[in-house]
């Protein structure tokens, strides 16, 4: 593992946990009620 | 938890790695993270709002919001694109799910057992998924692939995704904390094979993350290939399901109270966390070590991890139950993203061709079952499935997102873009990506994409300079063409022709509805 690989690790994997937990947050401490994940959107075909 | 639980799917545990180790990792990181700042992110932002916008249109179908976008007939058949892709990717990742399915049951009952010996792991799977021929027989994938199959279908048939969404949001969350657990077990190994110590911990992390290779191949070497960079942007768009067809017509299903920037950039960060943080930290460096440099390579994109996983579970207490709570979370993840690649073309042959949802299923069911069964049976290599995963699972994907940007910063304009995907909005963009969607974008993709055509399919040899087709275009013309990947790329023909047909009739029946409603409102 050399220098370049430790500071392309730290960054990456550093930048993807602070990313997803800031959102976290803010999902958490906002509450919207209008957040959506692809799968749980009704696509409103299912009637018939 | 349903928002990040969405985004976990095979892309992060399966393809990442298997793409981060053909391509020098390290660089093919820095590839990554630049198409995921400054492409990924903003497109994602893109495709939901273009996608809400064309959904209060009145369309829900990709050719439907295509055509509602562009507002001119050749604008559905760009739409195109967006049934093709997941319904063709369908096709090879319904096949990747029975692996998952089958280890999580040979893990259970104890056949995955097989010592600590790297290469039985690697005969099992070869065997199992039918590495080393053609064919349909000898082997008990196409049982589980059955299964998997009818599993989707009778779920989405009988309108039972519900149900699954609601085991998953708890189940997904249990796969990301099983993976930290086996990231873990997998940073504590120290040197497995004594006799081998170069093949150790840290020098795993260093074949993953060093961004000069161990043959001392540099950095800018590697980054001057545009296929790295293609590979880098695809699976970016690939894992994040961004140029997938899926989002935009999910979309579509939404109001302006919906919000769309705080839900996208969740289920992104929630996936890159996922595949960076979890699936290039875990299966990359667990194969270094048990493979070595050599044995990591052309192992195929997706077959890294069923070779490289399960040693990691022998080597932890109830390697069973690990193995089996691994796999069958995974094949959870997958069974998710699977039903939602079949919703734009149910939501298609709905609105395209007035079919009620069943016969929609029904329809499509054929149209997957058949190509399943030519990726199945042409297993050798898993030649089919890799020809397809780059035609449509890379290219397409990055032609479709190129579309969509474009839409965004120049069709709709980026100031008119902003105002839509701000409404509901928990978060605001920061005004600096109006500049990244309106001019970085389409320039870096059609570069990417230029510097493609150029090096790859018009690449120079270096014995006779002479201007020969390289990488996957190799494998369709010239000396060293192969008949299964031509063949492939014939199946993806044969399905742009059929679904171009529908569209043209899609589009005679929403003309036809147009001019009607115009004659009564007259």
């Amino acid at each position: 593992m050399t220098a370049g690989g430790w500071i392309t690790m730290i960054l990456s994997v550093g930048f993807v946990t602070v990313l997803f937990g800031w959102c976290i947050v803010r999902v958490l401490t906002h509450k919207p009620e209008h957040l959506h994940g692809i799968e749980d959107i009704d696509t409103r075909d299912h009637e018939d | 938890m349903a928002v990040a639980g969405s985004a976990v799917g095979l892309g992060n545990f399966l393809r990442f790695p298997g793409l981060a180790a053909q391509y020098g990792s390290g660089s093919f990181m820095i590839a990554y993270f630049i198409s995921l700042l400054i492409l990924g992110i903003p497109v994602c932002w893109a495709e939901w709002t273009l996608g809400r916008h064309a959904g209060q249109r009145g369309f829900h179908s990709s050719p439907g919001i295509f055509y509602a976008l562009i507002r001119h007939p050749v604008g559905k058949y760009i739409g195109v694109i967006g049934v093709i892709v997941p319904v063709m990717i369908y096709m090879y990742y319904v096949f990747i799910e029975a692996w998952c399915l089958g280890y999580a049951w040979f893990s259970l009952t104890g056949k995955l057992s097989l010592g600590h010996e790297v290469a039985r792991y690697g005969d099992f799977w070869e065997k199992f998924v039918g590495w080393n021929q053609d064919g349909l027989g000898g082997s008990s994938v196409i049982f589980f692939l059955f299964l998997v199959f009818g599993l989707n279908f009778l779920v989405i048939y009988r309108g039972l995704a519900r149900g699954i969404e609601v085991f998953c949001k708890w189940g997904m969350p249990t796969l990301i904390l099983l993976a930290i657990v086996v990231l873990a077990r997998v940073l504590t190994l120290g040197t497995p094979d004594p006799t081998r110590p170069d093949q150790n911990v840290l020098n795993g992390l260093g074949f993953m993350w060093n961004p000069v290779k161990a043959d001392g191949t540099g950095m800018l070497a590697q980054l001057a290939n545009p296929q790295l960079w293609l590979a880098a942007a695809g699976q970016v768009f690939f894992s994040l399901s961004v140029g997938f067809g899926v989002i935009i017509t999910y979309a579509s299903y939404l109001t302006d109270r919906d919000d769309v920037v705080l839900s996208g950039l969740t289920a992104s960060s929630a996936n890159e966390f996922c595949e960076v943080g979890l699936g290039g930290m875990i299966t990359v460096p667990a194969a270094f070590m048990f493979l070595g440099a050599a044995g990591v390579i052309g192992q195929g994109t997706f077959g890294l991890g069923f070779k490289v996983l399960p040693l990691v579970f022998a080597n932890m207490p109830l390697p069973w139950l690990f193995g089996f709570l691994w796999f069958f979370l995974l094949f959870l993840a997958a069974v998710t993203s699977s039903l939602s690649m079949l919703q734009p073309g149910i939501a298609f042959l709905e609105e395209g061709l007035g079919l009620k949802r069943k016969q929609s299923v029904a329809l499509l069911g054929l149209l997957t079952a058949l190509g399943c069964l030519f990726v199945v049976y042409f297993s050798k290599n898993l030649k089919a499935l890799d020809t397809i995963d780059f035609w449509v699972g890379t290219l397409l994907l990055f032609v479709l997102a190129t579309i969509l940007i474009i839409i965004f910063g120049w069709g709709m304009g980026v100031e008119r873009g902003w105002q839509e995907a701000h409404k509901g909005a928990a978060l605001r963009i920061p005004n600096f990506f109006k500049f990244i969607v309106k001019y970085v974008c389409p320039v870096y993709l059609l570069a990417i994409f230029g510097f493609w055509v150029r090096f790859n399919v018009f690449a120079a040899n270096p014995d006779t300079g002479r201007l020969e087709p390289a990488g996957y275009v190799k494998d369709l013309v010239g000396a060293h063409a192969n008949p299964v990947a031509q063949l492939s790329v014939a199946l993806i023909l044969v399905c742009v022709v059929f679904f171009c047909i529908l569209t043209a009739a899609a589009g005679w029946r929403w003309d036809r509805a147009a001019e009607q409603e115009k004659e009564r409102a007259s």
